[in-house]
């Protein structure tokens, strides 16, 4: 193996090395070295195939900025797709794969793309998948999704560990080169909080390992001295961290990779850590990226940035090729050159596209010793898998041509200052003619956001070094502290000068890669602004130009100077298109960081939940709640339980937790005047030591929840809502009385967790409460329907009321929480000799399924009181809220949904969603309403469910079906009355 | 979004529920079912400045109401409203 490591001190520890695998096969690395490095010092320039034609691809850029080597990092469910092979530190035992290749990456069969090219032509989406042809899709679907694409995501569980943190600071600034450095020492200096952030894992960014002097001192010490000083100044540096989206109230959102494989020692660290990072100001310090030279064959491997090239030298001791090109429309190649060849490289050649270049550039190539082509161009790379040769031409004469021997042609079309931070916060970038660029306007940024180095429009390095010193400066006497005097730094070498010419369309090959990560030529450029899509945004959605991950870092620029020329428009009035977070991708992992599993959301538990748990009871959540579904004894199926539990009830006598109920206290000398107004039907005539169910209803007149409300004094009431429904109900009471009635005297307190309530169900209830509290009367005379009394204890009040939610005579006990399992068990102690059992929600469904009472399923907030045959409940004679809107005729017209009931005709169960239809299997027809909710009823030996059907189709019901049609069951029902069972309530009146 | 509440001070948008249309007209009770229909479902949806009632949900509960730039998110001024609006309290 040949090794194009060059001998020459770095940031890579050659006394480290460090093995990892590429498809399968060990290469050594060593401690400092990316990806990306290490695999060019094994001459692995192939990393993968490109999106659409499925071209060979290498590594073009020195970090963020690459396009084309993305790679997968481990397998299965670690594996993590679409990463930048330039950005990940190898370590020991890493596994690395390539993508987007199909057997292999040397022998891609569907490479045969490249030849179908003319086919996959700018629009080929829209032009064959939309319109008549629409059916086309589902035909290509699968072949194109294979073909064009980028690394794959598992559908495994991801068990790695990821975290979420906050961060506060004085000013965030977002680059860690010398701009950005230079910032922080200002404002650090100023004894401001600062926290700086860089997406790599070395300071200084672009300039790290560059050979210059600053102010008389080497840069490389310069960089580490000054984090050095922002240490001991307290500032916060955060290195291999993107901040990567910037929102409204200074908020930065910022994504920290810690490792990139989970660690084998068994210890669980999180990978990534998202952080929300809140600054009083920001200071973008992000730089440039270098653009591309269009020519043919621009995107073959070896084929790279100038500066890049000049990077993995400098950085990683690699030497890019053995016989270097340098394609240039700009003076900044020349440094890169200088740099390359002093380091021992062959620099064969310079090609310079301007028709003449400054001395200073002259004497540079004579003194590199490359042949110095000026007014030349490239017309195309030679090559298979790697470039081999370049051909090249005069501009103005193009018969005058050469052949030129390479492995690594090193381009250089200028330089393209990140904005998209900027842009996020809708600022429109500005066209700078020197720079040939869009940078940012300080004066269209808001006062907190300050920008510093290529962003602003400087690239030379002592203007960046002072910039950022001086946007330091500024915020530290925005936030009223003493900043430090400024600085005049001055470098050797530097810039020299001399900004980029723009190619001319004309000249260029067709098929000259503009966007390298989603294969968009200057052909499709063409066709795009010959079809009508000139405009930037529409270019972009026609073409797919700048929508691939990297966001068109490197392709934006060429394609908007082609853009003006293709069109006649200046470039001063071309809006760029719109940068959107997330800078760079973020995985879902880290945004969910340890919100997943039992701890996606709280869990909230009732006060006879550990009781429920020693029981060995089924739970299931309801909201954040977990309540026991039903108790299983051994061997019962859930079906058989719920079937037992709910028998039970009928027979003798149950006990549910009904804790999680909402409850409300309403208190206030107008609480009465209050629930008058909020419910629909009347409250005003309630005596003290009654309940009564009231339904509530929203702005638009449609049910917003039902339950019971208790008077238990003058000017107290608990109201009850339902499980799901409490939160709801809350804001809607307050929203009333703040908004409509704020002169109403009355308060409201949420009490949900202070009461413990348990249901006492069964024509045994009585006796049972008998037998716990006894001494305390409850005949139907002493505690009738709907009554509600306390009872003081030792311990508490306890309050029962009168109330059946399954049918049966039964009571509502409510005690304080602390005291829920002691009266919980008291009860089925005392209720032992009656046969009481626990029951939990499923039995609780079937009870009131059969009495045709409405829940959850049936309050989805599109259902009026009509609907669910509640209108009884609506008074006439008094105002309620959501009155004026029910009012509207169309609520009641023929298309309006009733509630009934429905048996399954061949005893078959039925299922909640089905919906409800005419015809057979075969020839359903169209829904005339749906299954709400459904259960096996033990009274009466059915299948049955409740649903909402339209009152047309009720009155020609000709035989009807449950149609389910996603599990393939059609089921005949019979439409029956919701009141399965016992409609005139003799049950309850024991 | 950070919003300034006047109980709690700077606070993150996520402990706060918008609410509605500070300046829909709120029909008096007996108001006709037409103007209930503008309240409830006519809505200027403006592009800029745009007066609108927000609860501290996770916060103090109370309700405020907002002049807040729909397009900048920009928060130019919060104000208490409803049963304390008047500052005196209980
Ligand atoms: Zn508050």
């Amino acid at each position: 193996m040949t090794s194009f490591r060059i001998d020459k001190p770095s940031g890579v520890d050659f006394e480290k090395p460090v093995n990892f695998t590429f498809d399968g096969r060990t290469y050594r690395g060593f401690a400092g070295d990316t990806v990306a490095s290490a695999l060019l010092a094994n001459g692995v320039h192939l990393f993968g195939r490109s999106f659409k034609y499925h071209q060979p691809r290498g590594v073009m850029g020195a970090h963020v900025e690459e396009a084309n080597a993305l790679i997968t990092i481990g397998r299965g469910a670690h594996a993590e797709p679409n990463l930048q092979a330039t950005t990940i530190p190898v370590t020991e035992g890493m596994e690395v794969y390539s993508q987007n290749r199909w057997p292999s990456l040397k022998l891609d069969l569907l490479s045969i793309n490249q030849l179908a090219a003319p086919l996959l032509s700018a629009g080929f989406y829209y032009k064959t998948f939309m319109g008549p042809t629409k059916r086309s899709w589902m035909l290509y679907e699968p072949f194109i999704r294979r073909a064009a694409g980028l690394g794959a995501v598992s559908t495994s569980p991801d068990d790695q560990a990821y975290e979420k943190d906050h961060r506060f600071c004085d000013v965030l600034i977002i680059g860690g080169g010398v701009t950005g450095i230079a910032a922080g020492l200002a404002a650090a200096r100023s004894g401001l909080r600062v926290i700086l952030v860089d997406d790599r894992n070395v300071w200084g960014g672009q300039m790290a390992g560059v050979d210059d002097d600053l102010s008389g001192q080497p840069l490389d010490q310069w960089i580490s001295h000054s984090i050095r000083e922002l240490r001991e100044l307290g500032a916060e540096l955060l290195s291999r961290t993107t901040a990567f989206g910037v929102y409204d109230g200074h908020v930065h959102g910022a994504v920290q990779r810690l490792a990139d494989v989970s660690s084998h020692d068994g210890v669980r660290r999180p990978l990534q850590r998202f952080l929300k990072i809140v600054a009083k100001h920001s200071i973008l310090a992000t730089g440039a990226f270098e653009n591309p030279m269009l020519f043919r064959n621009n995107s073959l491997p070896g084929v790279m940035l100038a500066d890049t090239a000049r990077h993995f030298m400098d950085r990683f001791s690699v030497a890019c090729g053995k016989q270097i090109v340098i394609y240039t429309n700009n003076d900044s190649a020349y440094g890169a050159a200088r740099r390359l060849a002093e380091a021992g490289l062959n620099v064969a050649a310079l090609i310079d596209t301007r028709p003449s270049v400054s001395a200073a550039c002259q004497s540079l190539a004579t003194h590199i010793g490359a042949s110095h082509l000026v007014g030349w161009q490239v017309e195309k790379a030679h090559g298979r898998h790697r470039v081999k040769a370049v051909s090249v031409c005069k501009i103005d004469d193009q018969r005058q041509k050469q052949r030129i021997s390479s492995d690594c042609l090193a381009m250089s079309g200028g330089w393209n200052p990140v904005v998209h931070l900027a842009s996020h916060m809708g600022m429109a970038p500005v066209y700078s003619e020197p720079m040939g660029a869009f940078i940012v306007d300080p004066d269209n940024l808001p006062s907190h956001c300050h920008v510093a180095g290529p962003v602003a429009g400087t690239l030379d390095l002592p203007s960046c070094v002072n910039g950022g010193f001086a946007a330091g400066m500024e915020v530290a006497r925005q936030l009223g502290s003493t900043p430090p005097d400024p600085i005049e730094a001055t470098a050797m070498h530097g810039f020299i000068g001399d900004w980029p010419m723009k190619a001319d369309v004309e000249t260029l090959s067709e098929k000259a890669m503009l966007d390298f990560q989603n294969d968009v030529t200057l052909g499709d450029i063409k066709l795009a602004v010959v079809e009508g899509y000139s405009a930037t945004e529409h270019l972009k959605r026609y073409t797919t130009l700048g929508m691939g991950t990297d966001q068109g870092r490197t392709s934006n620029i060429n394609a908007i100077s082609l853009l003006t020329q293709l069109t006649g428009q200046q470039i001063e009035n071309i809006r760029p298109t719109r940068f959107r977070p997330p800078f760079t991708p973020i995985t879902l992992g880290a945004l969910v960081g340890h919100h997943v599993g039992d701890h996606a959301q709280p869990t909230r538990l009732t006060p006879m939940h550990d009781w429920h748990a020693a029981q060995g009871a089924m739970m299931v959540p309801v909201g954040l709640w977990w309540r026991p579904r039903a108790y299983l004894k051994p061997g019962e199926t859930l079906r058989e339980a719920y079937i037992r539990e709910a028998g039970n009830v009928r027979e003798n006598v149950g006990i549910c937790d009904v804790s999680t109920l909402g409850k409300i206290a309403v208190q206030g000398p107008d609480a009465g005047v209050f629930l008058d107004r909020v419910y629909t039907n009347n409250f005003a005539t309630l005596p003290v030591g009654k309940a009564r169910y009231g339904l509530m209803l929203r702005d638009d007149g449609m049910v917003l929840d039902d339950g019971t409300s208790w008077r238990l004094g003058e000017n107290d009431y608990l109201m009850t809502t339902t499980t799901g429904g409490a939160g709801a109900v809350m804001q809607h009471l307050e929203r009333l009385h703040n908004l409509y009635w704020p002169d109403l005297r009355v308060s409201f307190v949420s009490v949900t967790g202070q009461w413990a309530g348990m249901s006492v169900a069964g024509p045994k209830s009585r006796q049972v409460l008998g037998k716990a509290f006894s001494g305390t009367d409850f005949s139907d005379a002493a505690l009738p329907i709907m009554g509600v009394m306390s009872i003081k204890t030792a311990s508490g009040t306890i309050l029962v009321a009168r109330l059946s939610f399954s049918g049966e005579l039964a009571y509502e006990v409510f005690c304080p929480a602390c005291m829920g399992t002691e009266i919980w068990c008291d009860l089925l102690s005392h209720g032992a000799d009656f046969g009481i059992q626990p029951y939990g929600t499923e039995a609780l469904g079937a009870l009131r399924i059969e009495k045709g009472h409405v829940a959850g399923g049936e309050l989805d907030g599109r259902v009026s009181p009509y609907n669910l045959r509640l209108d009884g409940m609506l008074s006439k004679k008094k105002w309620f809220f959501g009155k004026p809107l029910l009012e509207r005729d169309g609520l009641y017209d023929d298309d309006q949904y009733r509630l009934v009931g429905l048996i399954s005709e061949d005893r078959q169960p039925l299922q909640a969603g089905a919906h409800v239809v005419f015809g057979d299997k075969a020839s359903p027809g169209p829904s005339q309403g749906w299954v709400s909710s459904v259960t096996y009823s033990p009274s009466l030996d059915e299948e049955i469910g409740l649903a909402l059907v339209k009152k047309r189709a009720l009155e020609k019901d000709t035989g009807m079906y449950a149609a389910n049609p996603v599990a393939g069951i059609h089921r005949k029902v019979r439409i029956v009355s919701h009141h399965f069972l016992d409609p005139e309530g003799h049950r309850m009146r024991l | 979004m950070i919003i300034d509440c006047p109980c709690c001070g700077r606070r993150p948008v996520s402990e706060f529920s918008y609410i509605g249309d500070a300046e829909a007209a709120k029909p008096d009770m007996h108001a006709p079912a037409a103007e209930w229909v503008k309240a409830v479902y006519t809505r200027t949806n403006p592009r800029g400045m745009h007066l609108e009632h927000w609860q501290h949900l996770h916060g103090c509960r109370q309700f405020l109401k907002i002049q807040r730039d729909t397009l900048t998110h920009e928060i130019f001024s919060v104000e208490l409203v409803g049963v304390y609006a008047s500052g005196e309290g209980e």
